[in-house]
């Protein structure tokens, strides 16, 4: 596959290896690739005014009925955990364990996704309601609230995809773009790949410790031993509860208990690790140096979160199961947006994305999972080609419809009738 | 067991009144006070502290999604047999939550009720001769005040001017008349501001000429009160004077105490610098931080953060304080000199 622009040079293998990762091959036509570096600053600048007038119109609409949605979705979460445990207390009866142990999963995915996630993010902080706000929430997962709401909202979300800066990229023990520095290490990426999945939580529970310093030494003793104890902490009471203590009320069926828990953790983990990779790991997001960013404007910053994310396509239950970050793209331009307006401002989004020949990265499941799986098995190895942009979005042609069949219903992302 | 949710947050699956989490009760009867106020009655879903009489209460209730605080002075009794409580609202047509309660909350609908705050109240052991002078709604901690009296049979000498635009403005005004009929030791005067103008320290003498020997409980708008401490203060009996402002003057930048100093927010990841007199709050919000708050009056307990290190003070008293680990509020407290708060 090659780069529809034709930039790429680099076209032997292990030409990057020997090179300090920073300023990428698009050196010498830095405007054949990125097109971030084809605008003028009046054009991000408009961009960056047309983004900011989306947003300010949601925030002023925001009412009634969002804070009716996700009290909605809190409290389906919590009802389907409690049943689920329910059921779970049959659970010597193998179809009850697989109806338990299913509830759990979706119930704990939820949780993670379109509630922790999102009320950690300060979306829903507008409702001035003190038990679903960011600064009280917790999640059912080993990280803790303030650790996470460090490395993800502050690190992630200011410097996404900027190599060096974004510790997302690859989370400091993966490469996944190719201006990430080879090193050796890095031949084992296939087989941490797949424990990352089953263990994601974990990753995620360490991920703000800056595993960078720690591997230098640069990291204060005391700091650490803050980091850890709060990892000991929240993750000692999660064990405790997913793997003694619910387990211990089932009496002689505690291993049936154990193992359901086991398995709603797995599910969960490898569910969540594989909507995040599709986020910024496929092949159409864009990355970018230190010192592409070095001068950047509010403007700037929103294309970079247009070019720098990837949208997943599915349907409303998808959206759901995925925390609404299959809609990555206005995700990322609107962080603290309520995650249920995202898909009501695409349309938006796409025509600003029309209007200056930007793309509008999205792709269905499968094909982003899979991109993000040979990325990752490539990068194990030296070299590594940057991956093909899509061109410009185009708003597909209308579809002549003869008459209208079903009404259209505006509102928030239906939960569960 | 359930973490990081409580077994409270499935209990309160079968009814959300049953959690504890927060402080709760249902509207029962909305009250028709005069034109412009109203007496909202609550049904507290857990029992009743208690409260002393001329204390507020923050009430907070959702418009729109979005809650809201306010505080308003209780103007039920401490121990009422049903366990209700009340506080009564003058409409305020430019403001969010007053025309809400006023007009458009009913019975049944759920209130979040704060804690019961305030100095303001009769002392202990009660004064034998008490003066009580309001204006407006500052009338309402005087009602309770004086219900408290008369049920402890202690109205003996008690002069009440209080200043109203008109006649039927006057809220409570139709049950202190009656009880300036009944009661020998309750003199009501009620100055008319559309005819005789406003009540003012001129009219002292004439109204109470013995107001030097009394106990004064003051409640109404700032500029009365701001006028009628002055005279207390010329004669040397601020000591007998007792006011209720309803308008804290805080984080406004004009109280000229303290150092001021620097913030650093560690989950937020922000820098921010105060100015003499500004709040963390404020100070953090111009620094670009998304804060949580509430009343912004130092009441309401959402703003709370953790403090890690140095020490903050207190902008309503000018107390400081601050040891590791205490929760302060951060819109009431500037920060005296570099303090870390987890927020």
């Amino acid at each position: 596959m090659t780069p529809p622009t034709g930039a790429s040079t680099a076209s032997i293998p292990g030409t990057m290896d020997d090179e300090k990762a920073g300023p990428s091959r698009r050196d010498g036509d830095p405007n054949a690739f990125n097109p971030l570096f084809r605008l003028s600053s009046e054009q991000i600048e408009e961009i960056g005014a047309e983004f900011q007038k989306i947003h300010d119109e949601v925030k002023g609409d925001l009412g009634d009925r969002d804070a009716q949605y996700i009290r909605s979705i809190i409290e389906f979460h919590r009802r389907l955990t409690a049943l689920s445990r329910i059921v779970l207390m049959a659970s010597r009866y193998p179809p009850a364990w697989a109806l338990g142990t299913a509830g759990l999963s979706v119930a704990k995915i939820l949780e993670n996704m379109e509630i922790g996630h999102n009320v950690m993010h300060g979306q829903w902080d507008w409702m001035n309601d003190p038990q679903i706000h960011s600064s009280t929430w917790d999640w059912d997962t080993a990280s803790t609230a303030a650790s996470w709401k460090h490395s993800h909202n502050y690190v992630h979300h200011t410097y996404t995809n900027v190599i060096g800066l974004d510790k997302d990229v690859g989370y400091e023990f993966m490469r996944v773009d190719p201006k990430q520095r080879w090193s050796p290490e890095f031949l084992a990426q296939p087989l941490i790949n797949v424990l990352v999945m089953l263990f994601f939580e974990w990753g995620v529970a360490i991920h703000d410790m800056d595993l960078e310093a720690i591997k230098k030494g640069t990291k204060k003793k005391s700091d650490l031993m803050n980091d850890l104890k709060g990892i000991g902490k929240k993750g000692g009471r999660q064990v405790l509860k997913d793997y003694i203590l619910f387990p211990a009320l089932s009496g002689k069926h505690w291993k049936k208990t154990l193992k359901a828990n086991f398995t709603a953790n797995i599910v969960r983990n490898v569910w969540s690790n594989a909507i995040i990779f599709c986020g910024h790991f496929p092949d159409q997001a864009y990355t970018f140096t230190e010192e592409e960013i070095a001068d950047e404007t509010r403007g700037g910053w929103y294309v970079r979160q247009l070019l720098g994310a990837a949208n997943i396509e599915g349907s409303d239950t998808f959206h759901l199961m995925s925390g609404n970050l299959s809609y990555q793209v206005e995700h990322h331009l609107f962080p603290d947006m309520p995650s249920s307006r995202y898909k009501e401002i695409a349309p938006k989004v796409k025509a600003i994305c029309e209007k200056y020949e930007l793309p509008y990265n999205t792709g269905p499941f499968w094909q982003q999972w899979l991109m993000v799986q040979r990325t990752i098995l490539r990068l194990a190895f030296p070299g590594g080609d940057e991956t093909p942009k899509p061109g410009p979005y185009v708003a597909p042609p209308e579809q002549p419809r003869a008459e209208r069949t079903v009404q259209a219903v505006d509102g928030p992302i239906p939960a569960f009738p | 067991m359930t973490t990081p949710l409580l077994p409270d947050d499935y209990i309160a699956l079968l009814d959300p009144r049953w959690s504890t989490r927060e402080a709760t009760g249902t509207v029962v009867r909305v009250r028709s006070e005069t034109d412009d106020a109203a007496t909202v009655i609550v049904k507290p879903t857990h029992p009743w502290p208690g409260h002393r009489p001329g204390q507020y209460l923050r009430i907070g209730a959702e418009i729109d999604g979005i809650r809201h605080w306010r505080a308003y002075s209780l103007t039920s009794d401490p121990e009422h047999p049903e366990g209700l409580v009340s506080v009564t609202i003058k409409h305020v047509s430019e403001g969010k939550m007053s025309p809400w309660f006023t007009e458009q909350c009913g019975p049944g609908t759920v209130v979040f009720l704060g804690h019961v705050e305030g100095e303001f109240g009769l002392p202990d052991p009660l004064p034998e001769k008490i003066l009580m002078i309001s204006a407006g709604s500052g009338v309402t901690p005087i009602w309770s005040m004086l219900r408290e009296l008369r049920r402890r049979a202690a109205l003996d000498d008690v002069v009440h001017l209080h200043g109203t635009r008109t006649t039927e403005d006057f809220i409570f005004g139709p049950q202190l008349r009656e009880l300036h009929d009944d009661q020998e030791g309750y003199h009501l005067h009620e100055q008319l501001s559309s005819e005789d103008g406003r009540l003012q320290v001129d009219n002292l003498d004439e109204l109470c000429p013995d107001w030097r020997e009394r106990e004064a409980f003051l409640s109404g708008p700032r500029e009365m009160i701001d006028d009628f401490v002055a005279h207390w203060e010329a004669e040397g009996l601020e000591e007998h004077l007792q006011t209720e402002r309803f308008q804290p003057v805080i984080g406004t930048g004009d109280a000229e105490v303290g150092s001021g100093g620097t913030v650093s927010f560690v989950v937020t990841d922000k820098e921010a610098t105060c100015e003499q007199g500004i709040s963390i709050l404020v100070g953090g919000e111009e620094a670009g931080a998304n804060l949580p708050y509430g009343c912004r009056m130092g009441i309401c307990h959402t703003c709370v953060g953790v403090l890690r290190e140095g020490q903050v003070r207190d902008l309503r008293s000018g107390e400081v304080h601050g040891e590791q680990g205490e929760t302060v509020r951060t819109c009431v407290n500037a920060p005296e000199g570099h303090v870390v708060i987890e927020l």
